[in-house]
């Protein structure tokens, strides 16, 4: 069986400026990370909509993972207040539909942050197949 | 909405085996033949290469397609290049997706090949399923006036509002103050070059005076500012000068087209009692005893005693793990140590002791260090844990240190005068300024950059720029070099008069929207206002205005707001397309991708075609075919190399002379 059927499958959403390039750079130094970890890249993380995370889950993904920018967002010093309201909400639309909150989670990712987002989504990798157990 | 997309051209790349060494590109192009909407689907060896964008360009205009998708590196590298073809070929840049199977595919899972072919099927039809959404969008044209606001007449304002009026743009240069020159012209001597501060400022100022389409307001405090990039109104509150009589207080409505917000740094004020500062005579700060020497020719004279020995207490009021300036403020090591080599050079008599937590005089600054310790400064290494202790005994002040070089060893020093060296803090008007240009402050209140590294000098506020300390501590070169590249920055975005502002905005359907108001709470920039359409109350996007950031879209509840290229049906089938259920089996032998001895690729791109021109049935080195071809030998190595990978030409004996390999064509 593949890694990616055994593995948890992650949704992470990056920021184009500042995590994502984190995230290429785990890649660039050939750092290794879970085959089942998927990107989608947006201007700020105070943008992601609820119905997005909702919609991860819905389709199947195991855990949602929100690599901010924090105190770096250029577009905001409140991002990360911004985005810690819309992952409130979003949890409290998962345990409505009987979804376990801890299934989301977020971290603050710099652009140098290669081997923090592969610690990261090592330990969320462990989370989620503890909760399937 | 606009229709979906249906003839979309799909282009993966091998990258010359940087990805096709690890997923099988080609078989994921023929499997992606068959997606929904997929007119044209090809594996190229290099997607970027000129050849291929030829032919990318040829297919979009023969096969009408509606979208393309380039599946190679990160959207860093090459999402303008693929833009660019778009445009060259009569397609809205917008309906192009950049797919990443490289940095996020083919190298981060290059241990699972299989996987990681199946991963990169999964990104390819995200992104197919994306582009079908995606909405042919036009740039936003603003006109632009070719006047520029500089705010703040310290050095790095001085200098750029030189080289803008020299490019011929009237400015617009205010300063706070009622003298211009901010902190260099208070220094006695500047390192490394060892001028007068003063001198340094005053040939600034002069340099300002003759030009004509430079107006130096002094003074000057910004009161209101209003409009955006092209256009942006400043009201200008000009005080009377207290040396002219009769003057009257004056405000004034400046017009420009951006913005150059160079309005420096506070020296850091320390608290009183810190390290007897404030309580104790004979300590002084840095910038202080910096007037001092200036005022002291011939001995150091403070309070009627002469100076023989100074310590200097560094890190003071930075790099606080507890306090809030965390950060070092790269000025103060070296600026210390060359305070102290000019003082030996002036006074003769006198030794400097350094009380230091770590010594960065980096670069070039590093022989300063050098010279300091040849002539016997003292260097005391103390820990943040466990500070000097000052203490006034009488006439005498001793400090108490204990010297992490000597394991530890307490020390007690006597010193004639004690210097706090102090570094840089944000103004202490910058939140006022961050308020009226919206430009974004960190916790430490310096300005923001959109990022340190691609964008030092950009703000989220288009046509407002940072240069200098304002942005964070800098050293004179620093600030200038800073503030010089925002001026290329301004020269790049109003030469032409007009400009092209992404189309990457908010927008309200205002069917949908019921006006709460809490879009316009969020937004830093003031870009949503309540406006009315068809009788109801509703939001309006200020399309110069808006940052782009998509903060306003998730608080709506009426879900009425979506950012342009990241709409509902653009990021939900992009999820969608990750999960859609591959068979492993139609993929083929997907491990093979490794293996394979010889792997078909549809066509040779140009540089290939070439060098098998050179070849012709014979045998040539790298050098000979590099000067046949005219390229550089750099450039054929790496092709050649690639060639021998996939198996397109082999290696033929050696040239024993030179010692270069010939390459043929494999038969």
């Amino acid at each position: 069986m593949s890694d990616t059927k055994s593995s948890p499958r992650i949704l992470v959403f990056s920021t184009d400026t500042i995590s994502d390039p984190g995230i290429d750079q785990a890649g660039q130094r050939k750092i290794h990370y879970s085959p089942s970890v998927y990107v989608i890249s947006l201007p700020c993380s105070s943008g992601i909509k609820p119905r997005w995370i909702m919609h991860a889950f819905e389709q199947g993904f195991d855990g949602v993972f929100i690599a901010a920018d924090g105190i770096e967002c250029s577009y905001n010093h409140k991002c990360a207040e911004y985005t810690n309201n819309i992952i409130v909400e979003t949890q409290q639309m998962m345990k409505d539909k009987n979804i376990n909150p801890k299934r989301i989670r977020m971290a603050a990712l710099c652009s140098v942050c290669a081997e923090p987002f592969v610690n990261h989504m090592e330990n969320f990798s462990r989370i989620l197949v503890e909760l399937e157990n | 909405m606009e229709k979906k997309k249906q003839r979309i051209g799909l282009y993966i790349c091998h990258c010359g085996g940087n990805i096709s060494d690890y997923v099988n590109v080609e078989e994921i192009g023929k499997l992606m033949q068959k997606e929904d909407g997929v007119l044209i689907s090809k594996d190229v060896m290099f997607t970027c290469a000129d050849s291929n964008q030829k032919d990318m360009i040829q297919d979009i205009r023969e096969k009408n397609l509606d979208a393309i998708v380039v599946a190679s590196c990160s959207p860093k590298l090459h999402l303008h290049t693929f833009q660019e073809v778009a445009k060259r070929a009569g397609l809205n840049p917008s309906n192009y997706v950049q797919v990443n199977i490289r940095e996020q595919c083919s190298w981060p899972h290059s241990d699972k090949p299989k996987d990681a072919t199946m991963k990169a099927v999964g990104l390819i039809q995200a992104g197919v399923k994306r582009v079908a959404y995606s909405e042919s969008l036009e740039n936003i044209e603003v006109e632009v006036k070719s006047t520029v606001l500089v705010v703040g007449a310290g050095i790095s304002g001085m200098r750029s509002s030189i080289e803008l009026a020299r490019l011929g743009y009237e400015v617009y240069l205010v300063e706070k103050e009622s003298v211009v020159g901010g902190h260099v012209a208070e220094l006695e001597q500047v390192f490394m070059s060892g001028q007068n501060g003063k001198k340094i400022i005053n040939d600034l100022y002069e340099q300002v005076k003759s030009y004509s389409n430079i107006t130096l307001f002094t003074n000057a405090v910004m009161e209101n500012v209003s409009g955006s990039i092209g256009n942006f109104s400043v009201d200008v509150r000009i005080k009377p000068r207290e040396e002219i009589s009769g003057q009257k207080e004056e405000t004034l409505t400046l017009h420009a087209g951006a913005v150059l917000v160079a309005t420096g740094f506070d020296p850091y004020q320390p608290k009183e009692g810190e390290y007897g500062y404030g309580t104790m005579p004979s300590v002084v700060t840095l910038p202080e005893f910096n007037e001092m020497i200036r005022n002291n020719p011939g001995k150091l004279v403070h309070n009627s005693r002469q100076i023989r020995k100074v310590s200097f207490i560094y890190c003071v009021g930075n790099r606080q793990n507890k306090g809030e300036n965390k950060y070092c403020s790269r000025h103060c090591c070296t600026s210390t140590i060359h305070t102290s080599i000019q003082i030996r050079e002036k006074y003769k008599d006198i030794t400097s002791f350094h009380l230091y937590r770590d010594i960065r005089t980096y670069g070039k600054q590093e022989v300063l260090f050098e010279k300091s310790s040849r002539q016997g400064d003292i260097y005391i290494r103390f820990d943040e844990k466990e500070p000097p202790q000052i203490e006034q005994q009488g006439k005498k002040t001793l400090i108490r240190v204990t010297d992490y070089l000597t394991e530890k060893r307490e020390l007690e020093l006597e010193a004639d005068l004690v210097v706090l060296v102090t570094g840089m803090e944000a103004r202490k008007d910058s939140t006022d300024i961050s308020a009226k240009f919206k430009i974004p402050i960190g916790n430490d209140k310096f300005f923001n950059e959109i990022h340190p590294k691609l964008k030092p000098v950009e703000t989220v506020i288009k046509g407002v720029f940072i240069g200098g300390s304002c942005q964070g501590p800098k050293n004179i070169t620093e600030s200038v070099q800073s503030s010089l590249a925002a001026t290329a920055k301004i020269n790049a975005l109003l030469g032409s008069g007009k400009i092209q502002l992404a189309p990457i905005i908010a927008r309200v359907n205002q069917d949908a929207c019921t006006w709460c108001g809490k879009c316009a709470e969020v937004c830093d920039y003031d870009s949503l206002v309540k406006t009315t359409a068809a009788n109801r109350e509703v939001a309006l996007v200020n399309r110069a205005t808006c940052a782009g950031c998509g903060i306003c879209a998730p608080v709506c509840p009426e879900n009425a707001i979506d950012l342009a290229q990241y709409t509902d049906s653009e990021i939900e089938s992009m999820i969608d397309g990750f999960m859609m259920e591959i068979d492993p089996g139609e993929i083929g032998k997907a491990e093979a991708a490794v293996e394979k001895e010889v792997l078909q690729m549809r066509e040779y791109p140009q540089m290939w075609k070439n060098i098998l021109s050179t070849l012709n049935g014979g045998k040539k080195t790298i050098p000979e075919m590099a000067e046949e071809l005219n390229e550089k030998k750099e450039l054929v190595t790496y092709h050649v190399m690639t060639m021998n990978r996939y198996g397109a030409v082999v290696p033929a004996g050696m040239d024993e002379d030179e010692e270069y390999y010939y390459y043929s064509i494999k038969n």
